[in-house]
C-alpha cells in the first residue's frame, strides 16, 4: 500500500494503517493507536470521526460502525442517494469485551474480508479455548505458560478472556505488548495487574503466564524461561498440522476475524444484492454466494498475508 | 473415545520424546482394559480396522456439505481427516452415553458396510472436531502423531518398570489387547509365554560407519566383514509345520515367494537378504522389484526371476533362543544348520578376511566400484542379537553416492506435518528439446530448504492436476542416489535407487544439466 493524500482508515493493525499519508480519517482510537505505534507524526494530519455520526465528503456520505476486530475497529458504509456500499474492513461478529461489539449494516453491495472463508473455519468458543490453558495449570503449575499474541487486539482479548475466566494473578508481558495495553487500560478495558517480563530469573516466571508477539516465540528472548509450554492465540490453530509446524504444544484457537458462517450470516443478513470478496480465500465464498444467487467477485488488493 | 482423542491430540502436539512417553504412561496407568490395550494397537499399527477406507469418507462428507466448498478445503487443509474433522456441520446432540474405544472398535468391526456407515454418522454427529478427526485417523490408519512403536514399548516398560529387550522379544507374539502384557507389567502375573517358532523377532540393524571416528576406536581383529547385499532384508520362520518369509518390519511376504516357502526345510529363525537371480549370482534391485508386492507371482516370472536368501544370522535354532550367544557362536552354528538343511535358494554371505581398516577400505571401493555392490557391512564377533540399532555393535560401509543434474518439473504437496508445503519433486533430464522424468524425491533438504523450495513452486506454477504442480522448467536440482537401472517407471526409460536432493542449485541454468544420451553412455 502507497502513502496517499486522503486515507480512510478501519483500524489500527499494521497491514491496514500505514505511515505516511497526508490526511487520515479515522475513529479516535484507530489515531491513538496509530500515534502510540508509529509516532504523532506518522501523517500529515488526523481527522477523527465518531461511530454512527455521517461525514460528507464530495456528495458521498461516510459512516463508521463498530467492526469488533480490536479496539476502534470500523466498517466503513458510503452512500450515494440511491445506494449504500459497505466496507467491513477486518471484523467479527461474535462476543469481545475487550472492543466495541460489532454491528450489522445493510447494504447493496457489500466488500466483506474472507480471512477464514473455508468452512473449514468454524471458530470454538473462546471461553472454552481460554479453559485449555487454565486445565494445563491445573495439572502442572510450576511452568511457564507463554501465549503468542499479537501486541495489538489479540494480547489484550486473551488477557481479558483470562480475567473473565477468574485468573487474576499477574500476567507478565513481552515489552511490545506494554503500550497498548496501557492504551486498552486507559480506555476502560480491564486487564488487571499485568507486569514488564525484564530481567528475572528463570524461576520467577514458573506459574506464570507470559504474553508475547508469536515472532518472540522462536527469538533469543523466549530462551530466559526454562522449557517453557508454548502455547499460540489465532485462527489458524484450528488446523492440528499447522500449530504443529509451529512448534505449538497448546493451540488456542481465538480468532478476531469472522469465521464462515459468520461471513455466511452476514452477507445472508445484510440484504446485499452483490459481494465483493477480498483478504484472504475469495474463491470458496465466490462460490458460496453465487450458488445462493448472490452476485459476488474476488477483489485482489495488495495486502496482508495472514492474520 | 474422548480419552483415546485427548491423548491423540496431546501426543500430536507435544514437541518431545519424553513428553510424549509421560503421555502414554499416564494413559496406560488411568485407562481400564481392554480400552488401554487397543489404543496402543491402534498407535503401533498393530491393528487396523476393515473395510473403511478413503471413499468412505468422501461419501459420508457428500451428504453433509457441499462437494466443490470440501475440495476447496481438502485442498487448503491438505489432510482428509483433519478437513473432514473441521468441516463438519455442528450439530447440537444430546450425547447421553461416551462410546468406550473397544466398544466402537467392536462396533465397528461386526457391522456391514451400510451398518458401519450409520454408526459413524451418529458418532460424528456427538463428537467435536478433535473427536472426529480421532475416528477418522483410528479407521482408516496412519496417525502421524510421532509416536513410533518403540516409544510405545519405552512406555510400557518404564511404567511396568521391566527391561526394554524384554518386550521388544515378546512383542510380536502379543496381540492386542495385551491383558497377559498388563497383567506382567503390574506384577499380577509372569511374564507371558509367548510361542517364539511362531512369530517374526525384531531385528537388529546397523550404523553408518564414521570413517574418522570409528575406525579409530575399534580394534579390525574383533569384527566380521561381509558384503552389503542389495535386496531386502529377511527373516525365514521354520518350524516343522509353518514356513514364512517376513520384511524387516514383520510383514509377511510368503505369498510372494512361494518358490523359496517351497525350497526350504528345518526347525529355525534366519536373518538374511533376499535376492534374485541364478546360482547365487545376484541381479540388480529392479529385478527384485519385479517381485515385490505380487501377491501371486505367475509361473513364467517365478522361472525367469528366481528368488534365494543370503543367510546373515541365526536366532533360534530347534526353538533355542541363540540371539544371547556371541555372534562368531552364532555364525558358526548357522553353517552347521546350512550343511544340515541345504537348499537351492539358500546361500550364506560370506565372511571377508581382512588385516586391518585400509586393507578392508581397498576391498570396499574393489567390491563396490568393480562389482558394483552396496557396500560393507562390519559386525562385532561379541555382538549378541538385540532389536533395533545398538551402538557400536554393527555398522554399515556404503558405497560413495552418484549424483545427477537435473530439472525440477513437477510438485507435489506432503503429508502430515508438511502437508501445507509442496515436498514431494519430479525432476527430470534433458532429452534433444524435452524434458523427460527421470525420479521423484522427497528428502535431502533442510527446513529452511523446503520453505524457499515451496515458495518457489507457488510462484512458478504454469499449470495444476489436482494436488500436483507443474512448474517453470528453471530451477535445478543436484540428485544424488545409490545406483542406476533401466526401468519402465519413468519416461526417461530410467530409475534412481535411493535418489535424494543434495543441492538446490538456484545457480545452475537449465541448459548445462545431463542429458539422458551421456547419462545412458556414462553407466551403461
Amino acid at each position: 500500500m502507497m502513502a496517499v493524500e486522503n486515507a480512510i482508515i478501519t483500524h489500527g493493525h499494521a497491514d491496514h494503517a500505514r505511515i505516511g499519508h497526508q490526511n487520515v480519517l479515522a475513529t479516535q482510537n484507530t489515531i491513538d493507536i496509530m500515534k502510540i505505534r508509529y509516532g504523532d507524526k506518522c501523517a500529515g494530519s488526523f481527522q477523527s470521526i465518531e461511530y454512527h455520526k455521517p461525514l460528507k465528503i464530495n456528495n458521498l456520505n461516510f459512516t463508521f460502525f463498530p467492526a469488533g476486530h480490536i479496539l476502534g475497529s470500523a466498517q466503513i458504509l458510503i452512500e450515494t442517494k440511491n445506494s449504500r456500499l459497505l466496507i467491513t474492513g477486518d471484523y467479527k461478529t461474535s462476543p469481545d469485551s475487550s472492543c466495541q461489539s460489532y454491528e450489522l449494516v445493510e447494504c447493496d453491495q457489500l466488500i466483506t474480508e474472507a480471512t477464514f472463508g473455508l468452512p473449514v473455519f468454524q471458530h470454538p468458543k473462546p471461553e472454552n479455548e481460554i479453559k485449555k490453558i487454565l486445565k494445563a495449570f491445573e495439572k502442572n503449575d510450576t511452568k511457564t505458560y507463554i501465549i503468542g499474541a499479537y501486541a495489538l487486539g489479540k494480547s489484550q482479548r486473551v488477557i481479558k478472556l483470562l480475567r473473565d475466566a477468574g485468573y487474576d494473578e499477574t500476567i507478565y508481558l513481552h515489552g511490545s505488548q506494554l503500550k497498548i495495553c496501557d492504551y486498552y487500560i486507559s480506555q476502560g478495558i480491564n486487564l488487571g495487574n499485568l507486569e514488564p517480563v525484564s530481567y528475572k530469573k528463570s524461576e520467577d516466571f514458573e506459574g506464570k503466564i507470559v504474553i508475547a508477539p508469536p515472532s518472540a516465540l522462536k527469538d533469543k528472548w523466549s530462551r530466559r524461561f526454562s522449557d517453557p509450554v508454548i502455547c499460540y492465540a489465532s485462527g489458524w490453530m484450528s488446523i492440528k498440522q499447522r500449530a504443529k509446524q509451529s512448534l505449538v504444544e497448546i493451540p488456542l484457537i481465538i480468532s478476531d476475524h469472522c469465521d464462515w458462517n459468520e461471513l455466511i450470516t452476514t452477507i445472508k443478513s445484510c440484504k446485499t444484492k452483490s459481494v465483493w470478496v477480498t483478504h484472504g480465500r475469495e474463491d470458496a465464498l465466490v462460490y458460496w454466494c453465487k450458488s445462493n444467487n448472490i452476485n459476488a467477485e474476488p477483489l485482489y488488493m495488495q495486502g496482508r498475508e495472514e492474520e | 473415545m474422548k480419552t483415546f482423542s485427548s491423548l491423540l491430540e496431546k501426543l500430536l502436539f507435544t514437541p518431545s520424546r519424553n513428553r510424549k512417553k509421560s503421555a502414554l504412561k499416564e494413559y496406560i496407568g488411568n485407562t481400564p482394559d481392554p480400552d488401554r490395550g487397543y489404543a496402543l494397537a491402534a498407535i503401533t499399527g498393530d491393528f487396523k480396522v476393515k473395510n473403511i477406507t478413503a471413499s468412505f469418507y468422501h461419501e459420508l462428507i457428500k451428504d453433509q456439505v457441499d462437494y466443490e466448498l470440501f475440495k476447496m478445503s481438502y485442498d487448503y487443509v491438505g489432510d482428509l481427516a483433519e478437513t473432514i474433522s473441521l468441516i463438519w456441520p455442528i450439530k447440537s446432540v444430546k450425547i447421553q452415553d461416551e462410546l468406550s474405544l473397544h466398544a466402537f472398535i467392536n462396533l465397528i468391526n461386526e457391522n456391514s458396510k451400510s451398518e458401519q456407515k450409520k454408526i459413524i454418522l451418529d458418532l460424528m454427529n456427538k463428537s467435536n472436531a478433535n473427536e472426529r478427526w480421532s475416528i477418522i485417523k483410528l479407521t482408516t490408519g496412519g496417525f502421524r502423531i510421532g509416536v513410533s512403536a518403540k516409544l510405545v514399548k519405552l512406555a510400557l516398560a518404564e511404567y511396568g518398570n521391566k527391561n526394554i529387550e524384554d518386550i521388544e522379544r515378546i512383542w510380536h507374539g502379543l496381540s492386542y489387547p495385551y491383558l497377559n502384557l498388563f497383567e506382567w507389567l503390574e506384577n499380577k502375573s509372569f511374564k507371558p509365554k509367548i510361542k517364539f517358532s511362531d512369530m517374526f523377532h525384531p531385528m537388529m540393524l546397523a550404523h553408518p560407519i564414521n570413517e574418522e571416528k570409528d575406525f579409530n576406536k575399534l580394534k579390525p581383529s574383533d569384527f566380521f566383514a561381509e558384503l552389503k547385499w542389495d535386496g531386502i532384508r529377511v527373516q525365514l520362520v521354520l518350524d516343522n509345520k509353518n514356513k514364512k518369509v517376513y520384511s524387516r518390519t514383520g510383514d509377511e511376504i510368503s505369498q510372494s515367494f512361494p518358490d523359496i516357502i517351497s525350497n526350504i526345510n528345518g526347525n529355525a529363525v534366519l536373518d538374511g537378504e533376499l535376492l534374485v537371480g541364478r546360482k547365487f549370482k545376484a541381479l540388480p534391485f529392479n529385478f527384485l522389484q519385479k517381485r515385490l508386492n505380487r501377491k501371486k507371482p505367475s509361473k513364467k516370472i517365478i522361472n525367469e526371476i528366481p528368488a534365494f536368501v543370503k543367510l546373515y544370522d541365526i536366532l533360534f535354532e530347534n526353538g533355542n533362543d541363540l540371539r544371547d550367544l556371541p555372534l562368531s557362536k552364532r555364525r558358526y552354528i548357522l553353517s552347521n544348520w546350512l550343511k544340515l538343511n541345504p537348499s537351492e535358494c539358500l546361500d550364506i554371505s560370506k565372511i571377508i578376511d581382512f588385516k586391518d581398516w585400509n586393507d578392508l577400505k581397498q576391498i570396499k571401493i574393489e567390491s563396490t566400484e568393480k562389482f558394483n555392490q552396496e557396500g560393507l557391512m562390519i559386525k562385532s564377533k561379541n555382538s549378541v542379537y538385540l532389536s533395533g540399532r545398538p551402538r557400536g555393535l554393527w555398522f554399515k560401509w556404503k558405497k560413495n553416492p552418484l549424483f545427477l543434474d537435473t530439472i525440477l518439473m513437477y510438485a507435489q504437496r506432503g503429508h502430515g506435518k508438511r502437508s501445507s508445503y509442496y515436498s514431494d519433486f519430479t525432476f527430470g533430464v534433458l532429452n534433444d528439446n524435452a524434458i523427460v522424468p527421470i525420479g521423484k524425491a522427497y528428502f535431502g533438504f533442510t527446513n529452511e530448504e523446503l520453505k524457499k523450495l515451496d515458495n518457489w513452486v507457488r510462484k512458478n506454477t504454469i499449470n495444476r492436476f489436482g494436488p500436483v504442480r507443474e512448474v517453470k522448467k528453471e530451477l535445478v536440482l543436484e540428485i544424488a542416489f545409490d545406483s542406476i537401472n533401466e526401468s519402465k517407471r519413468h519416461k526417461s526409460g530410467l530409475a534412481l535407487r535411493f535418489p535424494r536432493i543434495h543441492r538446490i542449485r538456484w545457480d545452475k541454468p537449465t541448459n548445462e544439466t545431463d542429458y539422458l544420451k551421456d547419462i545412458k553412455k556414462a553407466f551403461f
